[in-house]
């Protein structure tokens, strides 16, 4: 293939700001007192608690099954006794029902002896269900169930795993230490879902700035599996799914469309070593990796984190908060979710916890829109942002979507560039949210 | 553990760091070395008769626009803008006059920043066009004294003007078209002709706007597209009657096109938003040009050129969205 540039056009520059943890080795933290596991942790309906307050519980029970095929199981990521099922402040600014452990302060956290079947000789099928009954879930942030991706229906045609290692949102450096510490793990998830796909080729796709990275997988890399390593262009968001299609393949993912129609499955890093995991010592997905950075935290750190602990917490690991700390984000800085307390649990799908400082949180003044087009110049699925914006303002609905609303990603680019600092991006979030609410063919498909 | 208050905005919590007043006050920058040269070239006179249309322009601005407009900088580049397009013993009532208009009535009177279809310094100057053609049209010749200010720059409001004191000259585009005398490109590459203040040196103009086309204030297609369509244009015609027809560096090099092309109609509001309505706006603005100057009744065309096109611009835009991602496909299979 020729050396074409490997990227998507459009899209932004950040400050990647990664040093803060660029050169934090994983470490695992201390069990908190209390681990919190909301029943919703992934998207697809949330799981039906199959304990009861007072119940004891060990590290890897499944505490709550799935609830169909879109739906993903609990597990306790700590042993200790059930201390209610009740509504808990969630991620995502609601409450939501949530499981919550209160930890055997003496117990050594070792999880019961448990039977793991050889992947080598598991049908697709079988492999499936055992993803699903680990509770595995995308840990690139979307938490969709990995399980699913890996049972494309009857007539789609799927011949390449692409593997997301682009981390492009600024600050974390989750994937970026998986992909340098624990290669063969990521290697192994990969073999385990080329099975289950039944597919023979598997690309993984590593921005440029993680050099170490591309560097531990090239020489890590097995001779009897058809995986190749690709260095991408650093730009933002080149790790969303169809940017990095883009990037690889050249492909793109027909509007509306996901990306099997196009014959590939993506899945992140993070995901592929947990599947190892799963198929290599038995646990269900019970801890993740969560970088803890920002210029709001005392000690920034990659931490192995007790899927369930409070934000706090974990904060306080890392040495608490500077007193410039103002904004607590979970995910990346441009499209994380911010968190009003400290009570808020790390969920599978967390991938950072930023903390922002006073200073990059000021609040800059908003001017009428100009007309410039750099919104239209940043966007990556290349919409009119700037009439979008118009039309949200205005309420007209219905003209956003025929001006493809449904196609934006809420990559929060076109905000990013706005140099009148309108909202855009939150914009299209609300319009979005009032035309489900109206009721959409579109948003119903 | 005690928790602190914690902010709680949607998303993305980064921002680029460009800002509208910031791009704004970088063309108002930029704008100070054509003041200056206009100031060198034509004297005093002319300063003042900047200062009078800025002065209307922010005087206009601060009395009828929104709290704490003045300070985005939009009054000021208009104001500057039509103080560069106006003749050097303008008198300075009507250069103020011209402030007013441009901004109560091609801003203002729209909703105010961004809202406005028609460049305001233009619609100022097309106002003043209409209302004193003879002022407007009358050139003192380069080179009288610095300290100059003649008779009438100081004409009282509707008093007629005043005896005429100076040597009138004509322009470049002027000598050509009534005259059919030509005029030395590189005189009026530096500067030194007749023309209206920041009209005549086409070095300074080109450099300060190429300064702001590097750090992205405005579209370089634009500029661009305007000069490949005029010299091409009047290339071509020039190849078929050298006579009737002046050579593309003339075209390029007088009257207003320099100022007009990169800092008129690159103006943000009233320019596409699209990449290729951008090229569709400056082929226009182009060709107008070439058609009003050698065909129409006025020597130069360039303000009435990027006024049509102004009016153009939502239909540019209409017809040049971008191809979304992933639709190109559907299509395809369909």
């Amino acid at each position: 293939m020729a050396a074409r540039r490997r990227t998507f056009r459009h899209g932004v520059h950040p400050p990647e700001l990664k040093e803060l943890t660029e050169g934090e080795k994983i470490r695992r933290m201390p069990f908190p007192d209390e681990v919190i596991l909301p029943l919703s942790q992934h998207t697809g309906k949330p799981a039906i608690p199959i304990v009861q307050q007072g119940d004891r519980v060990e590290r890897g029970d499944k505490i709550a099954r799935a609830d169909g095929f879109i739906s993903s199981p609990i597990h306790a990521s700590a042993s200790g006794t059930v201390a209610a099922i009740e509504l808990w402040p969630h991620p995502d600014g609601t409450y939501k029902p949530a499981i919550r452990i209160a930890v055997d302060r003496y117990s050594a956290q070792v999880p019961r002896p448990r039977i793991v079947p050889r992947w080598e000789g598991l049908s697709p099928e079988e492999i499936v269900q055992a993803v699903q009954d680990a509770g595995v879930v995308g840990l690139g942030g979307a938490a969709f169930p990995t399980h699913v991706k890996l049972s494309p229906p009857e007539d789609a045609r799927i011949e390449t795993i692409l593997i997301n290692g682009c981390e492009c949102e600024p600050y974390l450096t989750t994937d970026h230490h998986i992909m340098a510490e624990y290669p063969e793990r990521v290697y192994l998830g990969i073999r385990i879902m080329m099975q289950a796909l039944r597919v023979k080729r598997a690309m993984i796709g590593v921005e440029k700035n993680k050099p170490d990275a591309i560097e531990a997988l090239r020489a890590t890399r097995p001779g009897d599996l058809n995986v190749t390593v690709h260095p991408v262009t650093v730009k933002y968001p080149q790790g969303a799914e169809k940017m990095l299609i883009k990037a690889l393949l050249g492909r793109e993912v027909p509007s509306g469309k996901l990306p099997m129609n196009v014959g590939v499955v993506v899945q992140n890093v993070g995901s592929c070593a947990a599947i190892a995991e799963v198929f290599d010592t038995g646990m269900p997905l019970i801890e993740r990796i969560v970088t803890v950075t920002g210029l709001g935290v005392k000690r920034p750190a990659n931490l192995i984190v007790p899927v369930g602990t409070r934000v706090g917490e974990l904060i306080e690991v890392c040495g608490g908060l500077t007193e410039d700390a103002h904004e607590i984000v979970f995910g990346g800085p441009m499209m994380g979710a911010p968190q009003a307390s400290f009570d808020v649990p790390i969920l599978k799908g967390v991938t950072g916890v930023v903390v922002l400082s006073k200073a990059e949180t000021k609040p800059k003044e908003s001017y009428p829109c100009i007309r410039c087009g750099h919104c239209l110049d940043a966007c990556p699925v290349f919409l009119n942002p700037q009439l979008l914006g118009q039309q949200a303002l205005a309420g007209h609905y219905q003209d956003m979507e025929e001006h493809h609303i449904w196609d934006c990603m809420l990559c929060g680019c076109c905000s990013y560039v706005c140099p009148s600092n309108i909202p855009l991006s939150q914009l299209f979030q609300v319009a979005r949210t009032a035309i489900r609410r109206l009721g959409s063919k579109a948003a119903a498909a | 553990m005690s928790q602190p208050r914690f902010l709680v905005t949607a998303s993305p919590h980064l921002k680029g760091p460009a800002t509208t007043p910031a791009i704004m006050w970088n063309v108002v920058g930029s704008l100070v070395p054509i003041v200056v040269a206009a100031l060198f070239f034509f004297g005093l006179g002319a300063l003042l008769v900047i200062i009078s249309a800025t002065a209307g322009a922010l005087i206009t601005e601060r009395l009828f626009g929104q709290k704490g407009s003045l300070l985005d900088g939009s009054a000021m580049i208009t104001g500057l803008l039509l103080g560069l397009t106006l003749p050097p013993g303008f008198p300075l009532w009507m250069a103020f006059v011209g402030g007013f208009f441009g901004i109560a009535f091609g801003k203002l009177l729209f909703g105010g920043l961004g809202q406005n279809i028609f460049n305001p310094a233009l619609l100022g100057r097309a106002f003043l066009q209409a209302a004193f053609p003879v002022a407007i049209t009358t050139w003192p010749a380069a080179g009288g004294g610095f300290w100059d200010v003649t008779a009438e720059n100081l004409a009282l409001p509707l008093m007629g003007a005043g005896e005429t004191d100076t040597v009138t000259g004509a322009t470049p585009l002027g000598l050509f078209k009534f005259e059919g005398v030509g005029t030395d490109t590189v005189d009026m590459f530096i500067g030194s002709i007749g023309g209206s203040l920041g009209e005549t040196s086409a070095v300074i103009i080109t450099l300060c706007g190429g300064y702001l086309a590097l750090r992205n204030f405005l579209n370089w297609r634009i500029p661009a597209g305007i000069f490949i369509t005029v010299a091409v244009l009047s290339g071509l015609l020039h190849l078929l009657d050298a006579t009737r027809y002046p050579d593309p560096a003339f075209m390029l090099f007088s009257g207003g096109l320099m100022l007009g092309a990169w800092f008129m109609a690159t103006d943000l509001v009233t320019s596409p938003v699209t990449k290729v309505g951008n090229w569709i706006f400056a082929a226009g603005v182009g060709v107008l040009i070439v058609i009003i100057r050698l065909w129409g009744g006025l020597p130069e065309g360039v303000m009435y050129a990027i006024l049509i096109m102004n009016a153009l611009v939502p239909f540019i835009n209409r017809s040049t969205q971008p191809q979304v991602f992933g639709t190109r496909v559907q299509e395809a299979e369909s």
